[in-house]
């Protein structure tokens, strides 16, 4: 069983920029053609201020670390045994190319069902921008899958 | 593209749909781009070697691949600045071939600090009707 005692836990802080070849290559993966996500000029055109991320991408710069989910590890999780349950973004400003984002991520709670044989973990990360500015919220829901009797 | 304009995002009622979003049947070769643009290297997605190790048929689908074509849906419809909360549910694994179908209803009409709101019912479904993403997400409306 995960510790409850991680309950409250902050992260430390890391930051990253928004690079401009980064979204090109999401749109490409994620099959978009609109040419608001790829050419800063049709993007200033339609009236963003740079070429903007799309509403995933604040999830994907977190990753942007030398171990991703080197938080699971920290936490006596497997990786190879968790899947992401749910994902919720509150979006409070754009984000555009040559952004510099901080991550700021806690454990907001830690809870079990079915005696154990699942385990959740809820992550929140507030993501600002250069100015301070408080760009997007996340809630990511970690499943993790217990083998039978590794909840005793 | 065939953004709605202000009016019509006004006008959209409980019931309404937005147009439906069908994407290219999942590809290997979409999960390595994927892979690389959203920085999620974990081999259960590409290594169908590291996959098998694990237990698995085959690799498959990022959850998160499934939520970006939810969102493309979104932005072909609403302006991004609307987008006020986005969420999922990952119901079932998106599997190499599948080919998902994203849709979104209007389920509620509502105000938060006087300005209104739009809650809209999310789903992304295989070809064979299985849920593979449920979600909701709360569109201001101009």
């Amino acid at each position: 069983m995960i510790d409850k005692k991680w309950i409250g836990h902050e992260f430390a802080p890391h930051s990253t920029v928004v690079e401009a070849g980064r979204l090109r290559l999401f749109a490409k993966a994620t099959g978009e053609t609109d040419p608001v996500f790829s050419d800063e000029a049709a993007a200033r055109a339609a009236g963003h201020a740079g070429l903007p991320a799309p509403p995933t991408m604040a999830f994907c710069l977190d990753m942007d670390v030398p171990d991703p989910f080197a938080y699971l590890a920290e936490m006596g999780v497997p990786v190879q045994r968790v899947l992401h349950g749910e994902q919720r973004f509150t979006y409070h400003a754009p984000i555009h190319a040559g952004d510099t984002l901080t991550y700021r991520s806690r454990i907001a709670d830690v809870y079990d069902k079915k005696g154990g044989a699942l385990e959740f973990i809820v992550k929140d990360t507030r993501v600002e921008n250069q100015h301070g500015r408080p760009v997007t919220e996340l809630r990511s829901v970690i499943v993790v899958r217990n083998p039978a009797g590794a909840a005793q | 593209m065939s953004k709605l304009a202000p009016t019509a995002l006004r006008a959209l009622n409980v019931g309404d749909e937005l147009r439906p979003l069908t994407t290219a049947p999942i590809s290997r070769l979409t999960l390595a781009l994927y892979a690389g643009a959203s920085g999620d290297h974990n081999p259960m997605h590409v290594d169908i070697d590291f996959a098998r190790r694990a237990g698995a048929p085959d690799v498959f689908a990022h959850g998160m691949l499934g939520m970006a074509f939810l969102a493309r849906m979104l932005t072909a419809a609403l302006p991004m600045s609307a987008l006020r909360q986005f969420g999922v549910r990952f119901a079932a694994v998106t599997q190499v071939g599948d080919v998902l179908t994203c849709r979104a209803k209007v389920v509620e009409r509502l105000e938060a600090d006087g300005r209104p709101l739009l809650r809209l019912e999310l789903a992304a479904t295989d070809a064979g009707g299985e849920l593979k993403l449920a979600g909701d997400a709360l569109v201001a409306v101009p």
